[in-house]
């Protein structure tokens, strides 16, 4: 079956997460781009994503996507005139990025908050829906799949495709249902999200998904070697497919040029264990040894926030540290445009979207070997993680010589240009391809 | 009646230690590293090339020639880490069949930058040369063979050379072949060599080719490629990287073989010969004047200056070591001279080269670094402390201070 310009029409049954405006990661970002430019290439998608019913609950942690979104907002997931995409949604608390913890106080805030309105309110039918949502995390999960088993029931497609471990089992499921082949596409691993402290039960169901899919995507050789290694995943069947960047279409270099007197520069991401956020405020404590005109911006929220807030004043660099909370929209674009450097010292980083956006945006990056985007940025400075010296001597260099920032700023903004989602949209269709393709 | 003229270029850079912004000690290069690659390359290349050089010269009893040209900078690096080398350098000297040629001692992009430190460093060179060999060069040759008129001009005006070498690019001989002895514009005593880049390449980049069509390049049909030129030519300049033999061609492609029987297949033809270049120099006269008015060099298919000076960290890392010079000068310390001048070292510039970064291809092959970004923050880095060590004792911190921007506008004609 080959692809043609009315498309290739190979029919997905994907089980994604978020879409704009509600991106918390880089799992949305992922998402979108991928489903776009396969809308593009003529695939039809039928996009299924969960989305809770429930509104008006508050949390700890301010997640933004489309389960927390008002009705009006959620009518914009159907405005983005994707010609071949159907959004199909299931009532769920599911979100990108939680724990098993995350979910419980979650829940927990929303009975809280349900239990208010009732006390306040008229009692009575409208009791607990919460926990309609079987208890536990795992339970949902199991659930998502019962409702997306019934979903699929009444669409049409030839391939099921799965983005990260709490939709596997519904991809199982849906496969074993329709008999159609599985794609399980690997954003992270348990080991990127909680280093050797592997929760037993997340990594059984993201083994259980890999070994009954047909073909499993990684988003890097990095996460292909964890895939291998630590799931036992046969090679084979293993298949490697960069992400891209969306270009953004107006910048103007007149925009760019913030006259001031301090430099800035940007960590952007989840303030959590697997970002490496002490290792930057370390770096920054070094760099401001030797330099002072210097501020370090964390944009972002997670559960490592406020830890990172107190290590920045045991330091004694609180002053030199600001905190931005959760950025979105126009504000990391305001944000890319003020800082003179990115960095990304990921501990364990199976892609890293936001470099390719910082370069984007002429802003040059050091990213942490220890990083999928780093198989595919040659014109990036690179350092270990754990390496803080080197990270703030790299740091310092970059502020204090502007031919290498510019250079960097040349090649990284060209080199940007060819990672694009279009190739990554055609790349998963050649997989699909493979697996239809009778042998 | 071609005379085949063999110039061998020998050089190891002295590559830096890995120096963050934090260090503050003035060891800057990395006595291991450049220890081990040169054991490394004197085992496979120069101490097997010399010794079969050493027999093919006394089996042809004199009529086998060649040419070197020995940075000062390795030879510094063969007295402390490979003596042996050296040795049979001398012993190759003292055969009276080879010649050796001046060039900046630390294989510099001076001339570009500074015309007082170029001639400087090229008095250096050659009182080393004549120190170690007892032998005065009279051919010069600059680094990367870079080259334009204003350089023969002030080459002739040394007063101390017959001749002077560079790439026989197209570009500036147009139909003309590289096979005659040429004048440079404006030049007139100042004889000129051209590199056969075609006969030269053949050898230093295609021997171990297997996709190219010549493969396997044997020394007798290399031979009728020689006697070819009979008729339209003097002289075959075979110009190259010494490191060919053995280092970027291995002993397994067959290139010892190669050379040992080169010379009995030139020689069975009796039209030809080998010359070194003061010989060719003094048997020919000048067809023709060549007039480069522009840089050229013998680098990449540009043979332009691009792979050195191509990007802005190459220009600001070599602007800045140059605007040092008047500060180095006048703290008059011998080991801070001797610092500034290394890091002249043109592989530094190298090695912060873009050009073919994303390909990974020649340039990686030479790079001890994991990225130009890399070497030009290393770079950096010891510049800044070489330069805290310049201002220290003498009055004046403030950096924007002497000297700003006037020593530093390249190829500009002075006098």
């Amino acid at each position: 079956m080959g692809l043609n310009e009315e498309g290739s029409g190979v029919r997905v049954f994907m089980l994604g997460w978020e879409f704009p405006p509600f991106i918390s990661g880089g799992l949305g970002t992922a998402c979108y781009g991928l489903t776009r430019a396969m809308d593009q290439l003529g695939v039809k998608v039928t996009f299924v994503l969960p989305k809770m019913v429930e509104s008006s609950y508050v949390t700890h942690v301010k997640l933004l996507s489309p389960a927390s979104s008002t009705p009006e907002e959620t009518k914009a997931l159907s405005e983005y005139e994707l010609k071949n995409v159907s959004f199909k949604t299931i009532a769920s608390p599911l979100q990108a990025y939680a724990t098993p913890q995350s979910y419980e106080e979650r829940i927990e805030d929303t009975r809280r908050l349900q239990h208010e309105t009732t006390e306040r309110g008229q009692a009575g039918a409208e009791v607990d829906r919460a926990t309609d949502y079987g208890g536990d995390m795992y339970r949902e999960i199991r659930r998502y799949a019962t409702m997306a088993m019934d979903l699929a029931k009444s669409e049409q497609f030839d391939v099921v495709h799965a983005h990260d471990w709490m939709t596997y089992p519904a991809g199982v499921a849906v496969a074993a249902m329709t008999g159609k082949p599985l794609v399980v596409h690997v954003h992270s691993t348990e080991f990127d999200r909680s280093g050797e402290h592997v929760n037993q039960v997340v990594y059984d169901i993201e083994r259980e998904g890999m070994e009954r899919a047909d073909k499993v995507i990684t988003v890097s050789h990095y996460t292909r070697g964890l895939v291998i290694s630590r799931y036992g995943v046969s090679p084979e069947k293993v298949e490697v497919v960069y992400n891209g960047v969306e270009r953004n279409g107006q910048w103007s270099l007149a925009q760019a040029n913030i006259r001031r007197d301090e430099k800035l520069v940007l960590f952007l991401g989840r303030i959590t264990m697997q970002k490496g956020p002490e290792y930057f405020l370390h770096a920054a404590k070094r760099v401001l040894e030797v330099m002072d005109d210097v501020k370090f911006v964390m944009a972002g929220s997670g559960d490592l926030m406020y830890r990172s807030i107190e290590l920045a004043a045991q330091l004694g660099i609180g002053q030199k540290v600001l905190f931005t909370g959760f950025l979105r929209g126009d504000d990391v674009r305001k944000i890319y445009q003020m800082a003179d450097l990115y960095v990304m010292p990921s501990v364990s980083e199976p892609f890293g979207i936001a470099p390719l956006e910082a370069l984007d945006n002429d802003v040059p990056v050091i990213i942490s070997k220890q990083s999928g985007v780093s198989e595919v940025l040659k014109h990036a400075l690179k350092v270990d993680f754990w390496d803080v010296n080197e990270m703030a001597n790299k740091i310092v260099a970059v502020l204090r010589h502007p031919p290498l920032q510019m250079t960097l700023r040349n090649h990284g903004n060209f080199e940007v240009r060819k990672l694009r989602w279009k190739d990554a949209a055609q790349r998963c269709v050649d997989v699909y391809e493979q697996l239809l393709v009778p042998v | 009646m071609p005379s085949v003229c063999f110039y061998f270029q020998v050089h190891q850079p002295m590559r830096l230690r890995h120096y963050t912004v934090f260090d503050s000690d003035d060891r800057y290069f990395d006595d291991g590293k450049n220890a081990a690659i040169c054991r490394k390359v004197a085992n496979k290349c120069y101490l097997p090339a010399n010794r079969l050089l050493l027999k093919l010269i006394d089996k042809h009893q004199g009529r086998f020639k060649v040419a070197y040209s020995l940075t000062g900078v390795l030879l510094e690096q063969l007295e402390s880490f490979s003596p042996e080398v050296l040795s049979t350098f001398h012993a190759l000297a003292d055969t009276g069949c080879v010649e050796f040629l001046a060039e900046t001692y630390y294989h510099s992009l001076s001339f570009l930058y500074s015309r007082q430190e170029f001639v400087e460093q090229v008095k250096k060179h050659v009182n080393a040369i004549e120190e170690l060999f007892g032998q005065t060069p009279k051919v010069f040759r600059n680094t990367e063979l870079i080259y334009n008129n204003d350089l023969a001009l002030l080459i002739e005006a040394m007063g101390c050379f017959d001749a002077i070498i560079t790439e026989g690019a197209d570009h500036i001989l147009g139909m003309r072949s590289p096979n005659f002895v040429y004048r440079p514009q404006g030049c007139k005593h100042l004889k000129l060599l051209l590199k056969n880049y075609s006969l030269s390449d053949d050898i230093a980049f295609r021997f171990s080719n297997r996709h190219w069509v010549e493969w396997p390049l044997t020394a007798a049909k290399f031979e009728q490629w020689v006697s070819a030129v009979n008729g339209n030519g003097n002289v075959v300049n075979l110009f190259m990287d010494y490191e060919t033999l053995g280092e970027h061609q291995w002993e397994d492609t067959g290139i010892f073989d190669f050379v040992k029987h080169l010379p009995e297949e030139v020689l069975k033809n009796p039209d030809n010969n080998f010359k070194t270049p003061s010989e060719v120099v003094a048997s020919y006269d000048p067809m023709d004047g060549v007039d480069v008015p522009h840089m050229i060099s013998w680098a990449d298919t540009e043979r332009d200056l691009s792979a050195w000076l191509g990007n802005p960290m190459q220009s600001n890392a070599i602007h800045e070591l140059y605007r040092l010079e008047k500060k180095v000068k006048t703290v008059n310390d011998e080991r801070i001279l001797s610092d500034w001048r290394k890091l002249q070292v043109s592989d530094h510039f190298y090695y912060m080269c873009t050009k073919y970064f994303a390909d990974g291809d020649v340039h990686k092959y030479f790079n001890p670094y994991d990225s130009p970004y890399d070497s030009y923050i290393n770079f950096m880095n010891v510049l800044d402390h070489l330069q805290t060590r310049c201002t220290t004792p003498v009055v004046g911190i403030d950096r924007a201070g002497t000297g700003s921007g006037q020593t530093v506008t390249p190829v500009g004609m002075e006098n």
